[in-house]
């Protein structure tokens, strides 16, 4: 549970999508002039993540991993596909989004008109194939992790484009210097957001901390505390003294 | 420039500047800003990309009036992917640290969109010579930005280019660091390369007025 968990906050804060690993940063770009349009992706994104990602991780540990054909025989256990995984990887999700729109449309079509139209273009948002290729490069353990590894990097990822979805409508009331305008400042205020995302390092474990640094900060608060207590014991005997005194 | 036509050389010339990819057409960031960090890194992502647009956008091109439109998504993707293993399988037989430092951006290319946009924009409609060169000129337009994110972030980041000491030992206090100069850590975390490419398209539009935003 715990694990589930830290996985469900890193993928939100720390590791976000978005702010410290740059994924489907054309869509964020393209598509964030307007909130409810944002939301739209978001959310489609959040679907597609959740689908993808376990239905890969299912391919990546009995298809392509060194030895993962060994449930074929013992005479499969030597065969490496791992080289396959992006072909497959990107024929999972382009298949998947083009039989997610299809039953959408089947059967919800309110849905449908919402998502409708992002969902071709979430084939090909780097997002989806990165949060794939991230599920396989950390070695995500099981599937229950591998599900909530994409649906918490697809809210990551939800959350970035709101925010800068909500800024970029109230900025257009300031004045930006002219050559600034559109791109580029939206360029400069993703780069602030992620300074701010980035205090979120510290927030699970600590560990992103280097130890040496911490050893001297210890060190350094105690031998303030100290000093603190020299000092405090010093008053204290200084206005017993004064007591006495009077 | 004296084997290409003027049309021809325009092709390449476009994307270096007033058409480039990064920052007029907003294409392929994706991958662009994480493995700046380092000049290396961004040389060989830049070589990598400048290999699948070129040989992409020839193939897209030659296979293109036998490809259904309805699966034309697919069919890119597939060459894409297939030219991208190649890249990956290269990478980690002849240079494996390199391509544990760009992980899964290489894979990553797959979904770039410079490579998708190309491909439905221009090698769709035109001959295989010059899809080639537009392959190449907007694989170079890409380059051209990571190099120059590259260079600054590592320059003032590390003090470093290409890993080699160029201002000096930070802790020996040799060359510019003794006279009280430090390392700007700031440039080394990843949203740095936001703000310098807002500030490499702030240049280019100032010095360029035709490409500002309307309001």
């Amino acid at each position: 549970m715990l694990e589930h968990l830290e996985l469900f906050f890193r993928s939100i804060f720390v590791d976000n999508m978005v702010f410290a690993v740059f994924l489907g940063m054309c869509s964020y770009l393209a598509v964030s002039k307007k909130v409810s349009t944002a939301v739209g992706l978001g959310a489609a994104v959040i679907f597609v993540l959740g689908v993808t990602v376990p239905l890969n991780w299912l391919l990546d540990q009995y298809l392509l991993q060194e030895g993962a054909l060994v449930w074929l025989g013992p005479e499969y256990a030597d065969y490496d596909l791992s080289f396959l995984s992006f072909i497959l990887f990107i024929a999972t999700i382009a298949t998947m989004v083009q039989l997610v729109e299809i039953v959408v449309e089947k059967f919800s079509p309110s849905l449908y008109n919402s998502l409708g139209i992002f969902l071709p273009l979430i084939a090909v948002n780097c997002a989806i194939l990165g949060g794939s290729l991230f599920m396989q490069a950390r070695e995500i353990p099981n599937i229950g992790l591998a599900l909530n590894y994409g649906i918490s990097s697809g809210i990551g990822w939800f959350l970035a484009i709101l925010a800068i979805a909500a800024i970029r409508e109230k900025i257009r009331y300031s004045k930006v210097p002219a050559p600034l305008r559109g791109l580029g400042i939206t360029f400069i205020i993703t780069g602030l957001m992620g300074i701010g995302f980035q205090s979120f390092g510290g927030m699970l474990t600590g560990d992103n901390e280097p130890p040496e640094q911490t050893q001297t900060t210890t060190a350094e608060t105690q031998e303030e505390k100290e000093i603190k207590k020299e000092i405090e014991d010093k008053e204290k005997a200084i206005s017993y003294n004064e007591a006495i005194n009077k | 420039m004296a084997l290409l036509s003027k049309k021809d050389a325009n092709l390449i010339k476009d994307p270096l500047a007033d058409n480039n990819p990064i920052t007029i057409q907003v294409l392929g960031i994706c991958s662009a800003l994480a493995i700046t960090a380092e000049l290396k890194a961004s040389v060989v992502m830049a070589i990598s990309v400048l290999f699948v647009m070129g040989v992409g956008n020839v193939v897209i091109s030659l296979i293109r009036n036998i490809i259904p439109s309805k699966i034309r998504i697919i069919v890119q993707l597939v060459v894409v992917a297939a030219l991208v293993i190649i890249v990956d399988q290269v990478l980690k037989a002849f240079a494996y640290d390199l391509s544990k430092t760009l992980s899964v951006f290489i894979g990553l290319i797959i979904t770039n969109c410079i490579i998708m946009g190309r491909f439905e924009a221009f090698a769709l409609g035109n001959g295989p010579r010059r899809a080639f060169l537009d392959g190449i000129g907007n694989a170079l337009g890409y380059g051209v930005i990571l190099v120059i994110v590259g260079f600054f972030r590592e320059l003032l980041g590390s003090g470093t280019l290409f890993g080699m000491k160029v201002l000096g030992d930070p802790i020996a206090k040799t060359g510019l660091y003794s006279i009280g100069y430090e390392n700007n850590g700031f440039m080394i975390i990843p949203p740095a390369a936001l703000i310098v490419v807002g500030i490499i398209i702030w240049v280019q539009r100032s010095r360029n007025r035709e490409l500002i935003e309307e309001a």
